[in-house]
């Protein structure tokens, strides 16, 4: 999915968002349908963005959606439903697995990580 | 900018609610029809901080909130710390008419949001007499679940920054950032377990399933609006609460969320004023 080539960027480049990770230090897997990517975070910044498949992979908590849900979420302006990680969440769409824990934790900080993941503004 | 006071008077009721004292805190403003205004879980009346300052209300209706005993600044009952809070549908009506008796509150218009939409459906069925028009905002017979309610009450996570992360996808992304923040700011500064022991109501305690097709709106109109971004009470939840009952239909606020009131007044406010209007000359009628 192209715009996780952009993530550690557009996230390092935020230093509020940063600072509100600034406990956070974990990797999490993110399933873009059948491709795993784990995700490393150390202090709010991310570390490396990583495109599987892996042969021993490690991480905290996984993210899993089909591609056709991340790429509505992803969408400059998603629709209801497509919109927030609860929503795909409620939707049965999203599943969230292993341990919570740094998730739950730092949820609003995880919520607006992935949002880096729509188009931002003045990019073209 | 210059100071001044807003239209809001702030005041603390005491009275017995549930065989137990409480401090009870009520903000009002307005002269004429009242309307009682009822937060959703976990927050408080500062919700309807526009509503309280919008001169269209104002001018004909006396706009009345209450903050939930454990919420806002209503203090929990004594001896709170024994046990653990949980909001049943009991006690969530008790208090309710506890304060119209106490305010004497005349044929009052009802309106809450979320819980207090689930609230408003349990008074339509059970006290239609009381009441001159029943709003729903974001009500629903019944949500199920969708993640673990444990997580909003624990030691390793902070309570008001994960109900905050839990509602905040609930609002419109069009709604305004600083009514967006202000409402999460709310969540914020819930008690510990607060939010999670509104949700035993919301969740487990007041499914009204079987029930809802029993309500009669013509003892009591019933009025039901909620935002197309909810998830928790989506706008397929609230049409199919509609198709059950006789006599009332959903509007669905495009763009808004799960909080109408709080997210974006202005644009609430299109769809709530021609609700207001319509009890308005129906009182007139009668």
């Amino acid at each position: 999915m192209e715009p996780l080539d952009q993530l550690l960027q557009r996230v390092n480049a935020n230093a509020r968002l940063v600072w509100r990770g600034r406990y956070v230090d974990t990797t999490f897997l993110l399933e873009v349908g059948e491709v795993p990517w784990l995700i490393k975070v150390n202090l709010g910044r991310i570390v490396s963005v990583t495109r599987g498949p892996f042969v021993m992979p490690a991480w905290s908590f996984a993210l899993r959606a089909p591609r056709a849900d991340w790429e509505q979420f992803c969408l400059a302006n998603p629709p209801p439903g497509f919109h927030d990680l609860m929503a795909l969440v409620k939707r049965r769409s999203l599943r969230i697995e292993g341990n919570l824990q740094p998730f739950m934790a730092n949820l609003l900080y995880f919520k607006d990580v992935m949002a880096m993941l729509r188009p931002q503004a003045g990019e073209l | 900018m210059s100071a001044y006071f807003e239209a809001v008077t702030g005041r603390y009721l005491q009275l017995p609610l549930l065989g137990k004292p409480h401090r009870i805190y009520i903000e009002e403003a307005g002269e004429g029809i009242p309307l009682l205004c009822l937060h959703t879980a976990g927050a408080d009346t500062r919700q309807y901080r526009a509503l309280l300052n919008e001169p269209r209300l104002l001018a004909h209706f006396r706009v009345i909130a209450f903050d939930l005993p454990w919420h806002g600044k209503s203090s929990p009952p004594a001896g709170w710390q024994e046990a653990d809070y949980q909001l049943t549908s009991h006690d969530y009506l008790q208090i309710i008419m506890g304060l119209v008796d106490a305010l004497q509150l005349d044929q009052p218009v009802a309106m809450g949001c979320s819980i207090g939409g689930r609230i408003a459906l349990h008074l339509a069925l059970e006290y239609p007499e009381r009441f001159r028009a029943i709003i729903g905002l974001q009500a629903g017979a019944h949500v199920d679940p969708y993640y673990d309610l444990n997580w909003l009450h624990r030691p390793d996570v902070h309570g008001g920054e994960v109900c905050a992360g839990i509602v905040s996808g609930l609002i419109g992304p069009t709604s305004p950032q600083a009514d967006r923040w202000e409402t999460l700011w709310h969540y914020m500064q819930g008690g510990p377990g607060v939010f999670k022991g509104d949700l035993h109501f919301y969740t487990k305690d007041g499914d009204l399933r079987s029930q809802v097709s029993q309500i009669d709106t013509s003892k009591c109109p019933l009025y039901l609006l909620s935002g197309e971004y909810d998830y928790s009470c989506s706008p397929d939840d609230t049409r199919d609460l509609a198709a059950r009952i006789k006599g009332t239909q959903a509007v669905i606020m495009k763009g808004l969320g799960h909080f109408p009131m709080s997210e974006n007044p202005p644009i609430f406010l299109t769809y709530l004023l021609p609700i207001l209007d319509a009890i308005r000359s129906a009182s007139r009628v009668a």
